[in-house]
């Protein structure tokens, strides 16, 4: 069973703190279009870091602040500098920068490692289980380094964010009009950066590089599959950012016992979660989802095929063989491009209408469904002779536009259609076109 | 047929104002020009766009900026703006620099140079020309609010203010991004192919705007491209392909010679032109 501990609580505290202060910033990155500068940074930092420590000799929060804000700023000059300077493109600008600077980091982090705490596998992977050995005492309590570090970060971003708000959704939106208005996009850009930079070297220790270049985009990318608002997005991130650190310990401290197994890294689990969440939010989104979408396709697929079969019945009627049950088999489905899934719906709906009743040798039309039927085939047939006579199309040619158009016709086009066709009985195949139904 | 509106405007009273086609660089600057250019030369990566650019636009004018496609029309308007660094000269707002004058000034950029997936509203849209009205971390007021929702009435698209900016049509958006420069009341508009993309109703009313616009005072330039229209909508025009070939009033500048000097060889764009010039007489 699971042993729920302070200790436990802190890391859940921890990961949240940093995930919300990560994906709040994020959320600008990715309306920017910026995304990887995330990931460029989150690497230029090492290098930011091992030389505020060398330089000044300890890794006060201040220090590691200083190192973040230089690099920050080092980073986006540089970007800028070879992109433009050497006319390279934006995405290989910032390859090369930030492999160099990473490099570069990790040669002075092995400088330092004889008596420094620093090593490289700490900046990828975090140490969030051993957060609690490092405490402070505060309000008679001990709590850990890192979560005073990474609250303050949160903290620190939420003004930064309010503060900046109307400047921020400006730049990020239009730059040249920013600049027009005296919001230089440029300064705006760097601040953003410098944040940025602040808040993965406050996270790192604690989560490592891995969980802060996840929580930059993926919560913000979840919110944004989901609103049209910015200030909802952004709270949306942060409530997606928090979700994923929650589940990530959880299933950190559950799913590996399920297999007999000690626990696993906590901080690589959140930002698997992260990455379940998006997934789930990809495929279920009501707006622009995976699902939705097919089951929207689905829905127009069996309409369109129980209109077909209707159709049909009515030509069935019409040539007198009313009393011949239609089978309507998969083949057919599928040869008018709808699945055997699509099959079922369509008898579902032909039923649930009441459109036909179903024997063991087929459908048969019911009276509803041969009204409806009518006004389907007289809609279809109006439409051929508009066709044909107002568009001058081939009688051959109108038969595919006319069945797609049939199904959007409502009364009054229908009315119009009728009055346009001049009173016309039989179409350009010289079948009859039924009459309206309320004559 | 020629028509000629804005009687309103008969004679510019600037006296530095020459309605002869620009001269050499050096031409004597009106302080009181809305806006001047003082010998402006532009390049991207050490290729020139804008070649010593020098005039003035004389004020209560609707120009049309007029040239072929990679003319610098549309960083003539950048560096009006101070969005492009500029290799020499200055521009001048009313005599003085730019960065003091920033609030005349109404920006309508190319509807395709904003990402229209953001998002926000068309009203969060309009209220973001107000921001230059308020400075650093200041919030707008209920005034700047109200002013906002004025401008969307002037472009009749009150009913989409809630509306997400992705859901709207290619007119829409245009009128959106006019609702913004309006809502700034600015004295000068700056405005990048407003008609480019839009359907002919849109067309007909932003040009009833844009005419208004000029008949209370304001100066409206526009980068335009449909030389179909020139004489129609501009009372004043200015001929450019990386130099200035000449600026003033339509009737005077835009003939056949001054077109073919700024389109060159272009045989397409010079027969459309021919048309045009034809509808004239």
């Amino acid at each position: 069973m699971i042993e729920w501990s302070v200790i436990d609580t802190w890391i859940i505290v921890v990961g949240v703190l940093s995930a919300v202060g990560c994906a709040l910033p994020g959320a600008y990155l990715l309306l920017r279009r910026q995304s990887m500068m995330g990931d460029a940074i989150s690497h230029s930092v090492l290098p930011g870091i091992a030389g505020a420590y060398l330089i000044v000799g300890n890794r006060e929060p201040l220090t590691l602040l200083a190192g973040a804000i230089v690099i920050g700023i080092l980073t986006t000059v540089l970007i800028r500098l070879v992109k433009h300077g050497g006319q390279v493109e934006g995405g290989a600008a910032m390859g090369v920068v930030f492999t160099a600077l990473f490099a570069l980091g990790l040669v002075m982090i092995r400088r330092a490692a004889d008596h420094v705490d620093l090593d490289p596998d700490c900046v990828l992977y975090g140490a969030i289980e051993l957060t609690f050995l490092d405490t402070v005492p505060l309000l008679g309590m001990d709590v850990p380094r890192a979560a005073l570090l990474t609250g303050g970060m949160l903290l620190a971003n939420l003004v930064f964010l309010t503060l900046f708000h109307k400047e921020l959704k400006l730049s990020s939106f239009d730059p040249g009009l920013s600049d027009a208005l005296g919001y230089s996009s440029r300064l705006l850009h760097h601040v953003l950066m410098v944040v940025i930079a602040a808040t993965m070297v406050a996270s790192f220790e604690a989560v490592g590089s891995i969980l802060v270049i996840a929580m930059l985009i993926v919560p913000p990318a979840c919110a944004y599959l989901l609103c049209d608002r910015l200030v909802p997005m952004l709270l949306l991130s942060a409530a997606f950012a928090a979700a994923s650190a929650v589940l990530g310990h959880l299933s950190a401290i559950t799913v590996p016992t399920l297999f007999g197994q000690e626990d696993t890294s906590t901080a690589g689990m959140m930002a698997l979660m992260a990455g379940v969440l998006f997934t789930a939010v990809f495929l279920g989104s009501p707006k622009a989802g995976v699902v939705a979408r097919s089951w929207h396709r689905l829905q127009l697929g069996a309409r369109l095929l129980s209109e077909e079969i209707l159709g049909l019945l009515y030509r069935r009627s019409e040539a007198g063989e009313a009393a011949a049950p239609l089978m309507f088999s998969r083949e057919e489905a599928r040869r008018a491009g709808q699945s055997r899934l699509a099959l079922w719906l369509a008898r579902q709906r032909l039923r649930r209408k009441g459109f036909a009743h179903f024997t063991p040798g087929g459908m048969l039309l019911t009276e509803r469904g041969l009204h409806e039927a009518r006004r389907l085939v007289r809609a279809h047939r109006l439409w051929e002779t508009w066709l044909v006579e107002e568009m001058n199309l081939r009688p051959d040619h109108v038969h595919g536009p006319a069945r797609r158009l049939e199904s959007i016709t409502g009364e009054s086009i229908e009315e119009q259609l009728a009055r346009e066709t001049a009173g016309r009985t039989r179409d350009p195949h010289d079948r009859t076109i039924p009459p309206s139904s309320d004559v | 047929m020629v028509t000629r509106t804005g009687p309103q405007h008969p004679e510019p009273d600037k006296p530095g104002h020459a309605p002869a086609p620009a001269g050499p660089a050096g031409t004597d600057h009106s302080p009181a020009a809305p806006i001047s250019i003082h010998d402006v030369t532009v390049a991207y990566d050490r290729r020139p766009v804008l070649w010593d650019v020098d005039l003035d636009v004389p004020e209560g004018r609707l120009v049309g900026l007029i040239g072929p496609n990679g003319a610098g029309k549309s960083t003539l308007l950048k560096a009006i703006l101070g969005l492009v660094p500029t290799i020499s000269g200055r521009v001048s707002i009313y005599g003085r620099p730019l960065a003091g004058q920033r609030k005349l000034l109404g920006y309508v950029p190319q509807r395709e140079s904003v990402d229209w997936d953001f998002p926000v509203t068309v009203r969060d849209v309009v209220e973001m020309g107000l921001y230059g009205h308020v400075g650093w971390f200041r919030r707008l007021g209920r005034a700047h609010v109200r002013r906002a929702r004025e401008a969307l009435e002037r472009v009749s698209i009150s009913d989409l203010a809630d509306r997400q900016i992705s859901r709207l049509s290619g007119g829409q958006q245009q009128r959106v991004f006019l609702a913004r420069a309006l809502a700034q009341h600015a004295r000068i508009y700056l405005m990048d192919e407003p008609f480019a993309g839009v359907d002919s109703a849109t067309e007909k009313s932003i040009v009833g705007l844009l005419h208004e616009l000029r008949n209370t005072g304001r100066t409206v330039v526009c980068v335009h491209h449909d030389l179909q229209t020139v004489a129609a909508y501009f009372d004043y025009v200015i001929l450019l392909n990386m130099r200035v070939v000449t600026h003033g009033p339509t009737e005077e500048v835009f003939t056949e010679e001054n077109l073919r000097k700024t389109y060159g060889g272009q045989l397409t764009l010079l027969s459309s032109a021919a048309t045009a010039l034809a509808q004239r007489r």
